[in-house]
C-alpha cells in the first residue's frame, strides 16, 4: 500500500476549508492531493475503500505536552506520535515546558532531530515566552522563529508580570506568531485543586475560582489590544472567558482561542470520588460553563479544539488529590469523545467539529495545513462514524493512562491515517513495522 | 432493626438517618464499659487496628487507641516520623502493605481531603476516616450528635449554631450532614472569607453576624481558629476575629439560658472561646471528650462486624444496644 498513487474511494469527504461535505473520491500522488471528484479514474493507483467512512484533513492539535526532552518516563516522541496517529492527528504543536525548557533554538532543534528519527507525524515546536518559564526575561523570539517555532507559550505557567506580557505581545508585531496564553492568576488559584463551587465545598477541597482564569484573559486581551499583538488563549474553561473573547473579537482584537475535549464534556462533579484522573488545570467547571463552551465553539468564538494532552506516570497520578499533578491525556480519545458527546448528543455540527480540528487551528497559526486542496500535503484521516469502542488504558499508545474517559463507551473511531501520502494507520493498526 | 453493612466509615454525608441512630444506640451501650472497674470487653479480640495518623493529632488518636483497647483489639501505630506515607512512596502502596499484614481495620487521619476514600477503594480492610483535610471528621460529628442527644434529649427541631472557620473545617461538614439528617436547623456563622461557596445548598443558613442566630440557638459549636489563617490573609487579625466571633460571657448574655456550648478541641483560649466560658456551666467540652471513646468503640465494633460478615461477634450482653433514653425517659429522636 505504499504506491505513489492512492485512490481513496467513496468516502464522505469533509474539508471545511473548501466548504466540502460530499461523498466523493480523493486521489493522492507523490504524497500530495492530486484531485477530488466522483468516480475518479486513476491508473495503477492503489485503492482504499472508504465507503461509509468520513474522510477529512489530518487533525491538528495546537496543544500537546510531548514531555521530550527530559521527562521521557511520561511520554516520548514515539509514544506521543503513536497516540496522535491513533487519534487521527497528523500535526502536533509541542509545548515548551520540557526539561530543558524550549527557550532556545538548540532545544527546538533537538525536538526536530528526534522527530526526524520517528517521523510518524509533523511536530511543530512552540518556543517559551520567557527564559526558563520564569516570567522575567523574554526569549530570543526572532531566533526561535528561525528555528521553526510556530508560537510562544509558557504554558503550565502564566506570565504573571503584566509588563513582561505586554513586551511579548508587542514583539509579536514583528514575528506575526501568537503568544499562547495560559490564563491563570496565581494569587486567585492558590493551592486550589478543582473548580471552586458546591462540589469543592462538599469534598472539602481548595477551589480555583473562575476568576483565576477570567481576570487574566481580560488582562491579556487588553494588553494585546493596546500592543496590536497576536494573542491565542489556551484551554478556555469558563463562560465568562468565552464572553470576554467574543467581545474582544467583535471589536477587532487579534485574539483566538482553543477549548479541550474534557472541558466540552465533563463538569466538576466528576471529581466527586476524589479521582485524580479528573484533576487538570484549568479545572473542570460547571454545567453552565460547559454549555457556554459548546456555544462558543459552534459560533466560532472558540476557534479550535486542542487536547492539552498531558501524560503523567501512573505512580505520579496515584498520589492523593492534593499531591497528584494536574493534567490528562487526550490525543487518543478526542475525536471519539467529541463525536459521541459533542456531535451526537451535544448539538455541535459535524462540520464545525472537523473544522475546529483542521482548518481553524491551521488559521490560528497561519500555516498552510488542515485542508485537502490540490497540491496540499496529503495528511488525511479516515473515520468510521459507526464504530463503537470502549476506552481502555491497556490499548493506549501513549505512556500516560491518566484519561478521564476510561470505561466510556464511544461511537466513532479513526481507522486510517495518512501522513504526507504515506499510510501510517490502516484499519486501526500501525503500518510499516509500526505494529504494536 | 437496621443492620450495619458498610465496610468503611468515610463520612456522615453518605449515612442514612437509621445508620446514624444505629451508631448512637451502640455507643450508648458501650458507654457503660468505661464506667466499670475492668474497662474491657472481648469484642475485637484477635483483630488488629492500625492507627495511621499522618497529621499531628493527640486527642483523636488517643481516643481511638483507648476505644480499640477497651474492645481488646491489637493496635498498630503508624505515625509520620515512622512512615513514608506522607510523601514519596504513594499512599496506596503503604495501605496495600498494611492490608497485606492482615490488618482488619485501618483508621486514617490525613491532611488531604479524600485520602481515606482512596485507600478504602484500594484495600479490603475496613477504613475509618479520623479526619481528612477539610472534608469530614465523622467520628467527631457522631460525638457531637451523641453529646447533644444526652444533654437535650432530642436533635430534631433544635437550633444549632456553628461558629468559625467553616471553609477549612471538616468538623463543620460532618456536623452539618449529621445534624440536618436528624432534623436539626443548622446555621453557620463566621467572616465571609471563611464561609465556603454554596454551603446553603446543603441546608445550612449563613450568618456573618453572631448576635441574631445566637439568641435562637439551643446548641453552639465553636470551631478552632487555625493561626495560619491570619498569615494566609483570610482574616485581618485574630484580635478582630475574637471581637466579632469569639464567645465570651458578654455575648452569651443574649443566648438562651439552657444553651450548651461545644468545641471539638483543642481550644485556643481567648480566641474563639474566652477561658471563663470554656470552663463555664454551659460548656460540655469535656463530656465530648469522654463520649468520644464510646462513640469510637461503637464505630470500630460495627465496622468490624461488617468486615468479618459474622452476626455472632463475641460480645457480652452488656454491650447490646438499648434504645437511647432521653432525660425525660422517652425516646424523642423522632
Amino acid at each position: 500500500m505504499n504506491s505513489s498513487r492512492l485512490l481513496i474511494r467513496g468516502g464522505r469527504l469533509i474539508d471545511p476549508a473548501q466548504g466540502l461535505d460530499e461523498v466523493t473520491d480523493l486521489l493522492i500522488e507523490e504524497g500530495k492531493v492530486a484531485g477530488i471528484g466522483k468516480n475518479l479514474k486513476a491508473e495503477k493507483a492503489a485503492a482504499l475503500d472508504a465507503k461509509g467512512k468520513i474522510v477529512t484533513p489530518g487533525f491538528i492539535d495546537l496543544h500537546v505536552h510531548l514531555r521530550s526532552p527530559g521527562q521521557e518516563h511520561k511520554e516520548t516522541i514515539l509514544t506521543g506520535s503513536r497516540a496522535a496517529v491513533r487519534g487521527g492527528f497528523t500535526t502536533l504543536c509541542a509545548m515548551a515546558n520540557t526539561d530543558p525548557v524550549a527557550d532556545s533554538a538548540a532545544v527546538l532543534e533537538v525536538l526536530q532531530t528526534q522527530n526526524a528519527k520517528v517521523g510518524l507525524v509533523s511536530i511543530l515546536g512552540i518556543g517559551a515566552v520567557t527564559v526558563g518559564l520564569k516570567g522575567e526575561t523574554l526569549t530570543e523570539m526572532g531566533e526561535l522563529e528561525t528555528a521553526g517555532a510556530v508560537g510562544f507559550s509558557d504554558d503550565g505557567m502564566p506570565v504573571l508580570n503584566a509588563g513582561v506580557m505586554r513586551r511579548a505581545l508587542e514583539y509579536t508585531r514583528m514575528t506575526g506568531l501568537p503568544v499562547i496564553a495560559h490564563c491563570e492568576e496565581k494569587t486567585l488559584s492558590g493551592t486550589g485543586v478543582m473548580h471552586e463551587g458546591v462540589t469543592a465545598t462538599r469534598l472539602g477541597l481548595a477551589g480555583i475560582p473562575a476568576e483565576a482564569e477570567t481576570v487574566m484573559i481580560a488582562r491579556d486581551i487588553l494588553l494585546a489590544e493596546a500592543a496590536g499583538g497576536r494573542l491565542h488563549i489556551a484551554h478556555v474553561s469558563t463562560a465568562a472567558g468565552v464572553e470576554l473573547i467574543r467581545a474582544a473579537k467583535a471589536r477587532g482584537v487579534r485574539v483566538t482561542a482553543e477549548v479541550t475535549p474534557h472541558h466540552l464534556t465533563l463538569t466538576d462533579e466528576a471529581l466527586g470520588h476524589y479521582d485524580s484522573r479528573f484533576k487538570m488545570n484549568p479545572p473542570l467547571r460547571t454545567a453552565a460553563d460547559l454549555e457556554a463552551l459548546r456555544a462558543g465553539l459552534k459560533e466560532g468564538v472558540l476557534d479550535a479544539v486542542a487536547t492539552d494532552h498531558a501524560p503523567h506516570s501512573k505512580a505520579e497520578k496515584e498520589m492523593d488529590l492534593g499531591g497528584a499533578p494536574f493534567g490528562v491525556v487526550g490525543l487518543e480519545t478526542a475525536i471519539g469523545v467529541l463525536l459521541t458527546e459533542g456531535v451526537s448528543r451535544g448539538g455541535i455540527p459535524l462540520s464545525t467539529l472537523i473544522a475546529s480540528m483542521t482548518s481553524r487551528p491551521a488559521k490560528v497559526l497561519g500555516i498552510d495545513r488542515g485542508h485537502l486542496r490540490k497540491g496540499a500535503a496529503a495528511d488525511v484521516t479516515i473515520l468510521d462514524p459507526e464504530a463503537g469502542w470502549t476506552v481502555d488504558a491497556a490499548t493506549f499508545a501513549s505512556k500516560g493512562v491518566n484519561s478521564p474517559f476510561l470505561g466510556w463507551r464511544l461511537k466513532g473511531q479513526v481507522t486510517d491515517v495518512l501522513v504526507k501520502g504515506k499510510i501510517v494507520l490502516r484499519n486501526g493498526q500501525f503500518v510499516n513495522g509500526e505494529e504494536k | 432493626m437496621t443492620r450495619w453493612t458498610r465496610k468503611d466509615l468515610l463520612g456522615l454525608e453518605e449515612l442514612s438517618r437509621e445508620e446514624l441512630l444505629l451508631i448512637l444506640d451502640q455507643a450508648k451501650a458501650f458507654q457503660q464499659v468505661s464506667l466499670r472497674s475492668i474497662k474491657k470487653v472481648p469484642a475485637l479480640r484477635g483483630k488488629t487496628v492500625a492507627l495511621c495518623f499522618l497529621e499531628p493529632s493527640t486527642r483523636t488518636r488517643t481516643s481511638f487507641e483507648l476505644a480499640a483497647k477497651r474492645l481488646s483489639a491489637d493496635i498498630l501505630q503508624i505515625q509520620p516520623s515512622s512512615s513514608s506515607l506522607v510523601k514519596g512512596e504513594t499512599v496506596l502502596d503503604t495501605a496495600r502493605a498494611i492490608e497485606a499484614m492482615q490488618v482488619e481495620i485501618v483508621v486514617i487521619r490525613h491532611s488531604t481531603s479524600g485520602v481515606p476514600a482512596m485507600v478504602a477503594r484500594a484495600i479490603r480492610s475496613s477504613v475509618i476516616n479520623a479526619g481528612d483535610g477539610s472534608h469530614e471528621h465523622p467520628t467527631q460529628g457522631l460525638v457531637d450528635l451523641f453529646t447533644i442527644l444526652e444533654k437535650k434529649g432530642r436533635i430534631e427541631g433544635l437550633n444549632v449554631l456553628i461558629v468559625g472557620d467553616i471553609l477549612h473545617s471538616r468538623v463543620a461538614r460532618s456536623n452539618l450532614w449529621g445534624l440536618t439528617r436528624l432534623g436539626a436547623k443548622v446555621t453557620v456563622c463566621g467572616p465571609p472569607t471563611l464561609i465556603p461557596t454554596g454551603i446553603e445548598s446543603f441546608g445550612a443558613k449563613v450568618s456573618y453576624r453572631l448576635e441574631e442566630p445566637l439568641g435562637a440557638a439551643d446548641v453552639l459549636i465553636a470551631l478552632r481558629l487555625q493561626m495560619e489563617r491570619q498569615q494566609e490573609k483570610y482574616i485581618p487579625s485574630s484580635r478582630e476575629y475574637t471581637r466579632l466571633y469569639g464567645i465570651d460571657r458578654e455575648k452569651l448574655k443574649g443566648a438562651k439560658p439552657d444553651l450548651i456550648l461545644m468545641h471539638p478541641g483543642p481550644v485556643n483560649r481567648g480566641v474563639e472561646l474566652s477561658p471563663e466560658v470554656a470552663d463555664g456551666p454551659q460548656s460540655v467540652i469535656l463530656e465530648q471528650v469522654t463520649n468520644g471513646i464510646a462513640v469510637r468503640m461503637a464505630v470500630l465494633y460495627l465496622v468490624a462486624g461488617a468486615h468479618s460478615g459474622s452476626a455472632d461477634s463475641p460480645v457480652d450482653a452488656a454491650v447490646h444496644p438499648e434504645p437511647f433514653e432521653s432525660p425525660q425517659g422517652k425516646r424523642s429522636l423522632t
